[in-house]
């Protein structure tokens, strides 16, 4: 899988949790999920689990700590998939 | 307060050496439940351990809601349903399964806050009849509980059903 294509897939996971709908449109790497999305941060916990079944990985807790951007979340799955 | 609360994706929980592991009795989860009356909608457990819960509530027909849900035709709101089942399948199993991690005193210093739930409502429930809930879990990480929680009448007559969530916060 390509960096665009799991960035694609980043994307369309978060979508449903999205509260800001025009940063949404102008996502990129640097889009924070949290403070640019407003996604509920309750909802992380969703998101981190559909990357699971998405991508078939696990993800540590410690990992998704890590996780404040779009970018930092295709990174860490990049890191699990390679 | 409470999204910043979230956003600490980091158990609040210190597992230290003192922490002394709990598993609870039915009783003793009904004790630790914060809610009280007049919005308590739980009367008894009945079975829980890590992984499901069933309790059980009657309706008083004497609930102040009944005066205006609706005059003459008294029907318990759906909202009032979806409370007793955040009460028992989030709530109560929430403390079953943090006193597991972080035993009784652990319970005591964290509250459930809901997050979501999608339900479907299927049925009536009259003032003065009696219900059970069963809940079972679908996953708790990062301190979130969401479980699949189903009501239902006497006669097994199914009135709600579906997902809820929770997270468990420091108080």
């Amino acid at each position: 899988m390509t960096r665009d294509e799991i960035f694609a897939k980043v994307v369309e996971i978060v979508k449903p949790f999205v509260k800001n709908e025009d940063a949404l449109a102008a996502v990129t790497d640097d889009t924070n999920i949290l403070e640019d999305l407003k996604v509920n941060s309750a909802r992380l916990v969703d998101i981190i689990l559909n990357f699971e079944d998405e991508f078939d990985i696990e993800v540590e807790d410690e990992d998704a700590d890590a996780v404040n951007t779009v970018g930092d979340a295709v990174a860490l799955i990049l890191e699990k998939l390679s | 307060m409470a999204d910043r609360a979230f956003a600490r994706w980091k158990d609040g929980g210190v597992m230290g050496a003192d922490t002394a592991l709990a598993r609870l009795s039915p009783d003793e989860v009904l004790e630790l439940l914060p809610q009280q009356e007049p919005f308590r909608f739980v009367d008894e457990i009945l079975e829980v351990d890590e992984e499901h819960i069933v309790a059980r509530y009657r309706f008083r027909p004497e609930a102040d809601f009944y005066r205006g849900h609706f005059p003459g035709d008294p029907i318990t709101p759906g909202v009032i349903l979806l409370e007793s089942l955040a009460q028992v399948g989030v709530v109560a199993l929430g403390i079953y399964i943090y006193a597991l991690r972080y035993g009784r005193d652990g319970v005591k210093t964290r509250i459930a806050l809901f997050t979501d739930a999608n339900i479907d409502f299927s049925g009536i429930v009259k003032p003065g009849e009696r219900v059970t809930v069963t809940a079972r879990k679908t996953f708790f990480r990062r301190n979130k509980l969401r479980s699949e929680a189903s009501m239902a009448l006497e006669d097994g007559t199914v009135v709600c059903a579906g997902t809820i969530s929770g997270f468990g916060v420091e108080r």
